[in-house]
């Protein structure tokens, strides 16, 4: 091929869905289910009830999405989240009833550092078996997964931690300014991943990795620290989950949520992350998060199953990765 | 070739002994075989009769899925779907027969041919689409058991037919007054991992899809009929599904729609630390049994040592988390060696 | 001798461009033919056309044994005996030589595997050409050469009468390549035909009888092999003559940046002893496995030495990783650029700032997209790397341009110490030219440049010192203006 042809132009975005195709598909849904249900799909207690659901599969998304560019896999997320949820109301149910004034704040603030300190203890494990002895991150965090739930079941026997003060349950329940507080939590961790993704070294190596962690590392990159800390910080982001489910659920349990899972990969493939590796941004999760809780609430309006609404999931998943081969005209039909 | 009968003896013994001490199931076996022995000499119950038939048939449904997903790992795909295609499977095929009556044929091919058609639609759209298989079958589970509970409202079935729900009962003896007989699950277990090794190691349909699974571009290459094999990876997987819906629901005497999804991890647990790599090309039936065996003695023997069953789990983990690290290790050691002696 | 393979009039259009114009060629039963070409000349094109994985235009002409056909399938092409070996072998590690060889036997149909048939067949395949390998070794096992055998055999079972090599010697050693060569001389006698496609003329010189050469989809034309030598070939594939100069430039005497020192790793290299100089361009040849790539693996810390020093500027340093090469001034453009050179999915500008993430990051930790863009247009613009937007995958580049980006990684980074591995392999003649004039910029600023290449023009005319590596170990120095190739081939070759 000669120069001129072989740099000639191609569309950008080499693999996923676009933020501007995902943008208008949303449209597209609001516009259907406004007009199928009415007036009634754009009142204020929908769209409340839409942005308390969110956060907590928000949170355990991005922490799954983050391994996804680095061409890995968590699949321990929702254990450590559980775990970590255990360990915070472990903490609380101890303190807190015989705590008052001073001790009472700093109770609860020990009670969510505890929590983050067994999830950075996780992600440890789950860094070092990946970067340093050569595990696959499907492999690996299948064994932290199993173990992790594991310890929860063996140390609760499966029972349910449950009552925790005030501050606790503000986190998912309450609001400001009208606006559900849990949506605050999940921006402040969105926005710093995103920003920490597109503009640190760190961020930046990811994504080199996910394509290609052998050039990477040829690159003079310490690929296998930043391995460290990208599931080091997946966890922390399943601890946060952690809080948020604590709180919502007042309650915290061995095997809460264990349908996320599935649902963190889809969502993040849904919003143009490439499951193996090197693409994905985090403002196409959140239209990817956005569009799966629409169709869920409108669903649940008009009185449709839940599980209609995970059909559905899976079948938009489908359809937008051939639109998404399509747009970039990589659609081959057979071979 | 008809002089070529002289050659026709295959590897001699000592040498396929030797490349089977180097492989991924020598060191399983041991595993296996050691735990045994302690679990023999440690407990009174392990090394009975009873627990060995208890043992083969609780594990069959999970154990027949191995088989299944083993064909697909070793193909170079994965499918996650399983677990739902066996639910839709296990619900249409017991649904018929609770409605229209029916036989052991006809449950068998309506749960097999709804698991078929449920793996002609993974392959169909994973080959198509070119789309990663993971993705794909993600999406299936959730569409496939979508749909079913929301058509069927998420009922249970209790009332089986009685020759399904009796099931079959070969070879009955009884000892100690406890009676035995070799029941529908272990003998389902025995037929499909036997079919499996079949299908792997005596067609060439089979080595086809070692090979796939190997290299996939020569496959192309050579002429091989990647849509066929396709078809016949996720359909196979498919049809098993459709055999350990009926496994489960004979043994759990009804059918209960949502408790066969979340399984998928399980079942690609054990099939994983039997050897097979997620890579493609690689992985056996004997490791796939030995994977299957050592977690399931391994619950066992705890459950049996009056370790608390609630640990179970957590030692489980442990394992799969030893296993893979040690295998990593170990293939990093070797393939250094071998580059040392290059 | 009557054409076994004749191609008459042969076009292929993809997407408008034309990638092969009006092509005839004719090969002989028996004759050893090669097949040159640049990339993008059309080689692979005809490949798939005689293999009939794709269909020519009409009104071409494909004539084999007599019989003429306006396309081949895959099917047909097989049935009348044409194998093409590729580059990457097509074998499937995972199964043994013996099905390896026999793979044929599993295809079409539904049926049970006769195992003892499959042994027999690989054994008459091997019986074929004089090889013995062990039938029930895993192909991941084996060397590349051993592999090469293997896929010889596999069209060898497939009763081949015609077999097309695609760069056959790209990753042989010397003696490896003679053996080759002998059993392609074998193949000959039995009156088949093989087909070369390789560039490297003066290793098939011995046994090819013509050479067919491409430029731009059309033949240039076809020449006894006897008749044309390394510059004559490189003028018809480019259309361009070229001259390799000496290199006149004389470092002055600078600092020596880097000097090793007894450096020895068990397997690999040992002993070895050397110094370059700030400014100098050092060149290191050798076949491959002589150490020449594990040396400089060393150098750049991917691994460890057992025994010997590293010093820079006089200062001994030990390297746990390639990062703390870098920080050490250390820069290394491996041999094999697309999978260890690039990151090809990701955006030019990503791969150019990737070395230099660190010195980007200002405020908060965090990469000002100003400084990033510039330092991009920078370098881009100094190594005049053509391209349409810095944020288009790098891998919509050709490899010169590829190769320029590589560098420009580096360059950012302001080494002290350039080690170019086999730094023009994958890069058109025309290109090269291109790189080594970047690579003499680099040493006239001050940066020591070792080239490590096994091409011996290319270390001869574009260092200013030659060390020979041998059996991983140094074995001579070698001045360009005082060595000639054919001196520094026999002591590469001794």
């Amino acid at each position: 091929m000669s120069e001129q042809a072989a740099a000639k132009p191609r569309r950008k975005l080499p693999v996923g869905g676009t933020n501007a195709g995902l943008s208008a598909l949303l449209v597209a849904l609001v516009i259907l289910f406004g007009l199928m249900i009415g007036e009634k799909f754009f009142a204020p207690g929908v769209l409340r009830s839409m942005a308390f659901q969110m956060p907590e599969l928000g949170i355990l998304s991005l922490a799954m999405m983050i391994t996804l560019l680095s061409g890995g896999l968590n699949l321990s997320i929702v254990s450590t989240a559980n775990l970590c949820a255990l360990t915070m109301a472990y903490v609380l149910s101890v303190t807190i009833p015989d705590a008052t004034g001073f001790a009472w704040g700093a109770w609860q603030v020990v009670a969510v550092l505890a929590g983050f300190v067994v999830a950075s203890l996780i992600g440890i494990v789950n860094g070092y078996v990946i970067a340093y002895l050569g595990v696959s991150p499907i492999l690996a965090t299948l064994g932290t997964m199993t173990m992790v739930k594991g310890l929860s079941v063996g140390l609760t026997h499966g029972n349910v931690i449950s009552g925790f003060p005030e501050p606790i349950e503000f986190i998912a329940n309450g609001t400001v300014f009208g606006i559900p507080f849990g949506l605050f939590v999940f921006a402040a961790v969105a926005i710093p991943v995103a920003v920490a993704l597109r503009r640190t070294p760190f961020g930046n190596a990811v994504y080199l990795m996910g394509s290609n962690p052998e050039a990477t590392r040829f690159s003079g990159v310490r690929t296998r620290r930043v391995t460290m800390k990208l599931y080091i910080l997946s966890s922390l982001l399943a601890a946060v989950a952690a809080l948020v489910m604590l709180s919502r659920f007042n309650s915290a349990n061995a095997s809460y949520g264990e349908s996320y899972l599935l649902v963190t990969i889809l969502a993040a493939v849904l919003g143009g992350t490439d499951p193996f590796g090197g693409f994905g941004k985090v403002g196409g999760l959140v239209l990817a998060l956005i569009i799966l809780q629409v169709i869920s609430s409108a669903f649940n309006l008009l009185g449709f199953s839940q599980f209609l609404t995970i059909a559905i999931w899976g079948g938009l998943l489908i359809a937008t990765s051939i639109f998404a081969l399509w747009y970039r005209g990589h659609l081959r039909w057979g071979s | 070739m008809r002089e070529g009968s002289s050659m026709r003896e295959g590897p001699s013994i000592r040498e396929g002994w030797a490349r089977f001490r180097r492989s991924h199931e020598f060191w399983l076996l041991i595993v296996v075989v050691v735990l045994c022995v302690l679990l023999s000499v440690t407990t009174d119950s392990f090394l009975t009769l009873q627990n060995l038939f208890d043992l083969l048939t609780s594990n069959a449904f999970v154990g027949v899925l191995c088989a299944g997903l083993l064909v697909v790992i070793v193909a170079g795909g994965i499918d996650i779907s399983f677990t739902a295609t066996a639910t839709v499977a296990q619900y249409v095929a017991m649904s018929v027969a609770v409605a229209y009556g029916g036989n052991w044929l006809s449950v068998f091919a309506i749960a097999c041919g709804v698991g078929v058609l449920c793996g002609f639609v993974n392959a169909f759209v994973i080959y198509t689409f070119k789309i990663k298989s993971i993705i794909v079958t993600i999406a299936t589970l959730n569409i496939f058991y979508g749909v079913l509970i929301f058509v069927t409202r998420g009922n249970y079935i209790y009332s089986l037919p009685d020759w399904f729900a009796t099931g079959i009962n070969w070879f009955a003896f009884e000892r100690d007054e406890i009676p035995y007989s070799l029941n529908f699950q272990m003998l389902m277990l025995v037929a499909v991992f036997a079919l499996t090794w079949f299908l792997l190691n005596r067609t060439n349909i089979g080595r086809q899809i070692y090979a796939m699974g190997g290299n996939p571009d020569a496959a192309q290459r050579l002429g091989f009929n990647l849509f066929r094999l396709h078809l016949i990876v996720y359909g196979y997987m498919g049809f098993v599904a459709g055999i350990a819906s009926l496994v489960q629901a004979q043994l759990a005497q009804s059918v209960a729609p949502t408790v066969l999804v979340g399984k998928e991890l399980d079942v690609l647990a054990a099939v994983v630390l039997g050897g097979a790599s997620l890579l493609g090309g690689v992985g056996t039936v004997f490791g796939t049994i030995l994977g299957l065996t050592l977690l399931a003695i391994m619950q066992n023997g705890l459950v049996l040592l009056g370790v608390s069953s609630y640990w179970s789990q957590f030692f489980v983990g442990l394992v799969i988390l030893l296993s893979v690290s040690v295998t990593a290790v170990s293939m990093a050691r070797s393939n250094r060696s071998r580059k040392a002696r290059a | 001798m009557a054409a076994f393979l004749e191609l008459r009039n042969i076009s292929k259009i993809f997407g408008g461009v034309h990638a092969l114009r009006q092509v005839d060629l004719a090969v002989e039963a028996g004759e050893v033919h090669c097949l040159v070409g640049e990339n993008g000349s059309g080689k692979s094109t005809l490949i798939k056309i005689v293999s009939g994985v794709a269909a020519p235009e009409r009104g071409g002409e494909i004539v084999i044994d007599g019989q003429s056909f306006e396309r081949l399938t895959p099917g047909e092409s097989t049935r009348l005996g044409i194998q093409v070996i590729y580059q990457d072998l097509s074998l499937f590690p995972n199964l043994t030589v013996a099905e390896n060889i026999a793979v044929g036997a599993h295809l079409d149909g539904v049926r049970l595997v006769d195992w003892g048939r499959i042994r027999a067949k690989a054994r008459a395949a091997m019986a074929r050409i004089g090889v013995s390998l062990d039938l029930e070794a895993k192909v991941a096992g084996l060397s590349v050469a051993t592999r090469q055998l293997v896929a010889i055999c596999r069209a060898m079972a497939a009763d081949a009468r015609f077999v097309i090599m695609d760069e056959p010697t790209s990753s042989l050693t010397r003696h490896e390549v003679e053996s080759l060569l002998s059993l392609v001389e074998d193949l000959r006698a039995k009156g088949i035909s093989i087909m070369f496609v390789s560039h490297r003329l003066n290793e098939v010189r011995e046994v090819a009888e013509r050479v067919t050469v491409l430029r731009d989809g059309s033949k240039v034309g076809t020449f006894s092999a006897r008749e044309i030598d390394d510059k004559k070939l490189a003028a018809l594939m480019t259309g361009k003559s070229f001259s390799y100069t000496l290199s006149e430039i004389q470092p002055g005497k600078l600092p020596v940046a880097l000097s090793v020192e007894n450096l020895t790793r068990t397997g690999e290299y040992e002993d070895v002893s050397f110094e370059v100089h700030a400014g100098e361009i050092l060149g290191i040849t050798g076949l491959l496995g002589s150490g020449r790539t594990e040396l400089a693996l060393s150098l750049f810390g991917m691994t460890q030495p057992d025994s010997g020093k590293i010093l820079i500027e006089g200062r001994e340093v030990s390297f746990r990783s390639p990062r703390d090469a870098v920080d050490q001034g250390i820069a290394y453009v491996p041999e094999d650029r697309l999978t260890q050179g690039l990151v090809l999915d990701q955006p030019i500008s990503a791969n150019i700032v990737v070395t230099v993430l660190d010195k980007l990051a200002a405020r908060f930790h965090l990469i000002d997209p100003r400084e990033r863009r510039a330092t991009v247009d920078k370098w881009v613009s100094d190594l005049s790397i053509k391209v349409s937007d810095p944020e288009n995958p790098v891998k919509t580049l050709s490899g010169g341009n590829q190769q320029r980006v590589v560098l420009a990684k580096w360059m950012a980074r302001q080494p002290r110490v350039l080690i170019l591995d086999s730094p023009t392999v994958g890069v058109d003649i025309s290109a090269k030219d291109g790189i080594y004039e970047i690579v003499k910029r680099l040493a006239a600023d001050g940066i020591a440049v070792i080239m490590i290449s096994d091409e011996i023009p290319e270390v001869l005319y574009h260092s200013h010192r030659i060390l020979v590596m041998r059996a991983g170990r140094l074995s001579g120095e070698h001045i360009p203006f005082r060595s000639s190739e054919q001196d520094l081939m026999a002591a590469v070759n001794a």
